[in-house]
């Protein structure tokens, strides 16, 4: 990366693998369960949560020496609520289209604990570029976790991708279905996202002993 | 030394600049905004009314209304008349008007009708607004499309449903507020709508049943068009409860118009 020094790149490639947000930080679980049933609500809460991360931790970082300690949570909130809220209000006057479908998600993003966790622990210290780097670097990180999900919540619940059947038809019995296979509906339920996230976790730990508390 | 912003003073006025700020940042939008949101939501519903009547720009496996800008020609050619039944606390017609008679009482279009307001007025005793749009389909065939508003999991749900005038579905539009992407939120997605269409709200001997989504109705391709049930979504059960109770609840009131419907045909 001839474009960021080392440590700026750092700061982008972490939250991607050993500081990973949800697996290591444990921040954003409740949207990781909540809608990661299907691929596609992943992928547009990935990129949602990359815009407000993004653009969030810059306000903040700018905000950082004006910002009373005493109230920075509740600072921090206004912040990110205001944001969403201006996007969202644009949005239904001039892509109603486009509002109807990200809609949902706007309750989901002011109450991600991910968004407050990096104003809190990055945003508050450092400076605008820094934190922007580091907004989107968790923001990436956090999407890699929610696509792996859904995409295995998608593909073993419902037998399709981003709501193409790949697996044959259930109930014409085609396909993989054919030989007996079914569809697990337990996928789509909430306990299978954690149990999905849980191996994640196994997995990454396993390969770095590091990461392992004791 | 104490840092100036540890300051109890430095503290409120902090925040009540900040307030004073993002409030009237957020005002200032809202209301400058307002004429474009509640033009694109008067599109909506004329949008969402053509849907359930079958005319739209559905391909093959997702619903697509028709565009913005012809939906008001669209709405104004397809949509016959919009007639408003009013009905006491006990379900019975007070009065029915036609859209311009309508119009000429409350200088107000029958189809922004707000169903939820009429609901609450209902329920307080009062007096209850049942708007219903008669129009043709894309096949000629004359329907008769009723809006719904109901609960979901999490919020509201709403939708239209277009009838003939036996009571048997013609076409079916599902919205919601805040249902969970994925699961809820599938009501709006094709395979779930289509269901309901060629399905019978009313039992073999002419009462009123609605139609329930049901889990293992064992007729998941949805053959049996007269056994008042759909498939329901996996995960979903509130939200598809919400749709039952909301079909049940509201499209029950229409149904002495259509007997009057019926005597007065035959």
């Amino acid at each position: 990366m001839g474009l960021l020094s080392k440590k700026d790149a750092a700061l982008i490639k972490d939250p991607l693998t050993d500081n990973n947000p949800i697996t290591i930080q444990v921040l954003g679980i409740c949207s990781a369960l909540a809608i990661t049933a299907e691929l596609e609500a992943s992928i547009v809460m990935s990129i949602s949560v990359l815009f407000v991360m993004g653009v969030g931790n810059v306000v903040i970082s700018l905000m950082r020496n004006i910002i009373p300690s005493k109230i920075r949570i509740i600072a921090q909130l206004i912040v990110v609520a205001t944001l969403v809220i201006i996007v969202d209000l644009v949005l239904k006057a001039f892509a109603y289209e486009l509002s109807k479908t990200l809609s949902v998600f706007v309750g989901l993003i002011i109450t991600n604990c991910i968004i407050m966790g990096r104003f809190e622990a990055f945003a508050l210290g450092n400076g605008p570029w820094r934190s922007f780097l580091d907004g989107i670097g968790n923001a990436l990180g956090y999407a890699v976790i929610l696509i792996i999900v859904g995409f295995f919540r998608e593909l073993l619940g419902s037998g399709t991708l981003l709501g193409i059947p790949v697996l044959g038809d259930p109930i014409e019995k085609t396909g993989l279905y054919s030989i007996g296979y079914e569809n697990n509906g337990f996928m789509l339920l909430s306990p299978m996202a954690l149990i999905v996230v849980g191996i994640i976790i196994w997995i990454q730990r396993t390969r770095n002993k590091d990461l392992v508390e004791d | 030394m104490e840092k100036r912003t540890d300051k109890n003073s430095y503290t409120i006025i902090f925040a009540i600049g900040m307030v004073l700020v993002v409030g009237s940042l957020l005002a200032y939008l809202a209301s400058s905004l307002k004429p474009r949101i509640s033009e694109n939501q008067r599109l909506e519903k004329q949008q969402n009314i053509l849907y359930a009547m079958g005319i739209n720009d559905n391909d093959e496996t997702s619903a697509v209304f028709i565009s913005t800008d012809k939906a008001p020609e669209a709405f104004a050619s397809n949509v016959k008349d919009q007639l408003v039944i009013t009905v006491d606390a006990s379900g019975k017609v007070v009065k029915k008007q036609t859209r311009d008679e309508y119009f000429q009482e409350t200088k107000q279009e029958p189809y922004l009708i707000d169903v939820k307001k009429q609901q609450a007025s209902a329920k307080n005793g009062g007096e209850r607004k049942l708007p219903l749009f008669v129009g043709e389909n894309k096949e000629g065939k004359k329907v008769y499309v009723a809006p719904i508003y109901g609960k979901g999991l999490w919020d509201a749900i709403w939708g239209y449903v277009a009838m003939d005038e036996n009571m048997v579905v013609q076409g079916a539009y599902f919205d919601h507020k805040g249902e969970t992407p994925g699961l809820g939120a599938n009501i709006k997605q094709r395979y779930f709508m289509d269901d309901f269409y060629g399905e019978h709200l009313l039992t073999s001997n002419g009462a009123f049943k609605g139609i329930t989504v049901a889990k293992g109705n064992a007729d998941p391709k949805n053959n049996d068009k007269t056994d008042n049930e759909v498939d329901a979504i996996a995960g979903a059960t509130i939200t598809g409860d919400g749709v039952s109770a909301m079909i049940k609840k509201d499209l029950k009131l229409y149904k002495p118009y259509f007997d009057n419907l019926k005597t007065q045909m035959n």
